[in-house]
């Protein structure tokens, strides 16, 4: 294989490109992204980034020392438009292409967005370019800021703007935010954080559109009301990055979908992070970003899949002063045991995290099947250990 | 010179963080040794105190970045800058800090 083209520069592509070298790649190696800047780690973007306390410079994930071992040809700012049905050629948007004997597919997911959002003031937060702009929002006064979306990233970024001093809700369709990832007790309890943070948390109840002509000014709901904004942020999730692969032959399924190793039908094509679909399953997971290019890589240079992907799916949110910390497959109806610290204020609606966090099991036939933690870092990852080590390997960092 | 507890207080194992700015992680390693290092992972804010001690490593709660405790070096991504390391003394039971800072000053 003389050339390796990685299509997405984010976490995924910068740690497959890591791995090519590592793995004794010594062709030519080509990295596209769409995002003029260079590698950067989103998760601070809602956080930290948004309220001051990390700047761009710290949300880099490498340096020049590294890049200059890479020895990569970056063409940044550019996006893939099509890769040709055989995986050999990548077309570029500005009418270039790349011919190539390898592609590692790593192109993400975009923020799902909301009709009528092209009005001033209303913000999706996925990009750095978002969280710059948004910063810059936020810092023209104390707004009223209507949060769609009570997800991870709608949770975040409303305990950022609170913290920030300004007025937020949250706005959630469903009966509780997260309770496909928590279920409804544990969701219950992680909802009482918005409380505790002095944010009103507003569900089942859908958005019918957005008001205003030229700036946002409310958001209607669709039992009637209207809520006052002058800043609406949506949070409704992301969609995988699939379009520029419509001509191709690699098959498309809630991402590009791959078998347990990364590996697509094409053996000289993988993907990694939040546009594959590997296993079964399309996590949009830090850490599985960072797991899978090891794997995709080996199975890239072997030529078939040698190696396939077992991981315990992890996932960490920071809100309102609070570290949540999930790890493991939940199902409907396992059962949820707190094994640390206790829920104040009872059964599920009232049930809040109390000051010092707490540690909760999800058990199965007498298995445990993952474990969530509030605040309680050390037990979780005890527990988050133990999950991997039944799964059978020996930890987040090896494959 | 900061003292952090007795050192029948911090079983082999074991880690205590010390609030001072920056706040410090002390660890007592299986084998006997004591290591003090900054509990600030370099990559993102954890604390390195609530970490996994395995031998003379420290993996971060967080992103599960590695640090070596004798030289504070980074042993695995996503950290890439080291951690400072600390001098660890034991007096009369009495386990104590030497800041690097402190010792470069004093010397």
């Amino acid at each position: 294989m003389r050339t390796v083209t990685v299509v997405g520069a984010s976490l995924s592509g910068l740690y497959a490109a890591r791995e090519l070298r590592a793995q004794g790649f010594d062709g030519r190696l080509v990295i596209i992204g769409e995002e003029p800047h260079a590698p950067y780690d989103r998760p601070p973007l809602s956080k930290d980034f948004l309220i001051g306390r990390t700047d761009e410079a710290q949300l880099a994930l490498t340096d020049a020392e590294e890049t200059e071992g890479l020895g990569a040809e970056w063409l940044l700012g550019v996006r893939a438009r099509g890769l040709d049905a055989r995986g050999r050629t990548v077309l570029l948007g500005d009418g270039r292409t790349v011919a190539t004997d390898g592609v590692v597919i790593a192109t993400g997911a975009s923020a799902r967005r909301l009709p009528g959002d092209g009005l001033a003031g209303v913000h999706t937060l996925r990009t750095l370019d978002d969280a710059r702009g948004l910063r810059e929002d936020l810092g023209r006064g104390t707004r009223r800021i209507v949060v769609i979306g009570g997800g991870f990233i709608g949770a975040e970024t409303a305990s950022s703007c609170a913290a920030l001093g300004h007025s937020v809700t949250i706005l959630e369709a469903a009966a509780l935010p997260l309770v496909p990832q928590l279920g409804a007790e544990m969701a219950a309890a992680c909802a009482a954080l918005h409380r505790r943070g002095g944010v009103e948390l507003i569900t089942g109840t859908g958005v019918a559109g957005l008001r205003g002509s030229v700036a946002v000014t409310g958001v209607e709901l669709s039992d009637g009301r209207t809520l006052p904004a002058d800043l609406v942020i949506v949070g409704i999730g992301a969609m995988p990055n699939t379009a520029w692969l419509a001509g191709s032959t690699v098959a498309l399924r809630d991402g590009v979908l791959c078998d347990d190793g990364c590996a697509t039908a094409l053996p000289q094509v993988v993907a990694v992070g939040d546009v594959a679909h590997v296993g079964g399953s399309r996590a949009e997971h830090w850490t599985s970003a960072t797991e899978q290019p090891r794997v995709a890589v080996a199975n890239l240079l072997a030529g078939r899949t040698t190696r396939t992907l077992r991981s315990v799916p992890y996932f960490w949110s920071d809100q309102y002063g609070s570290r949540v910390q999930f790890a493991g497959r939940r199902r409907d109806g396992d059962t949820v045991r707190i094994t640390e610290g206790e829920l104040t204020g009872g059964e599920l609606t009232g049930g809040a995290p109390p000051d010092g966090g707490f540690l909760a099991l999800y058990e199965r036939e007498g298995r445990t099947t993952a474990v969530l933690s509030v605040d309680r870092p050390r037990p979780f990852m005890r527990a988050r250990r133990e999950l991997v080590r039944e799964e059978g390997q020996v930890g987040s960092g090896a494959a | 010179m900061i003292p952090v507890c007795r050192l029948e207080d911090l079983p082999e194992g074991e880690s205590v963080r010390i609030d001072t700015t920056p706040p410090i992680a002390v660890f007592h390693t299986e084998d006997g040794r004591l290591y003090a290092i900054d509990d600030t992972c370099t990559h993102q804010d954890a604390s390195l105190s609530e970490g996994w001690l395995e031998g003379c490593l420290v993996e971060c709660p967080l992103h599960a970045a590695s640090f070596d405790l004798r030289t504070g070096e980074p042993t695995c991504l996503p950290a890439r800058r080291p951690v400072r390391t600390h001098r660890v003394t034991v007096d009369d039971g009495m386990v104590h800090v030497h800041l690097v800072a402190e010792e470069g000053t004093a010397a």
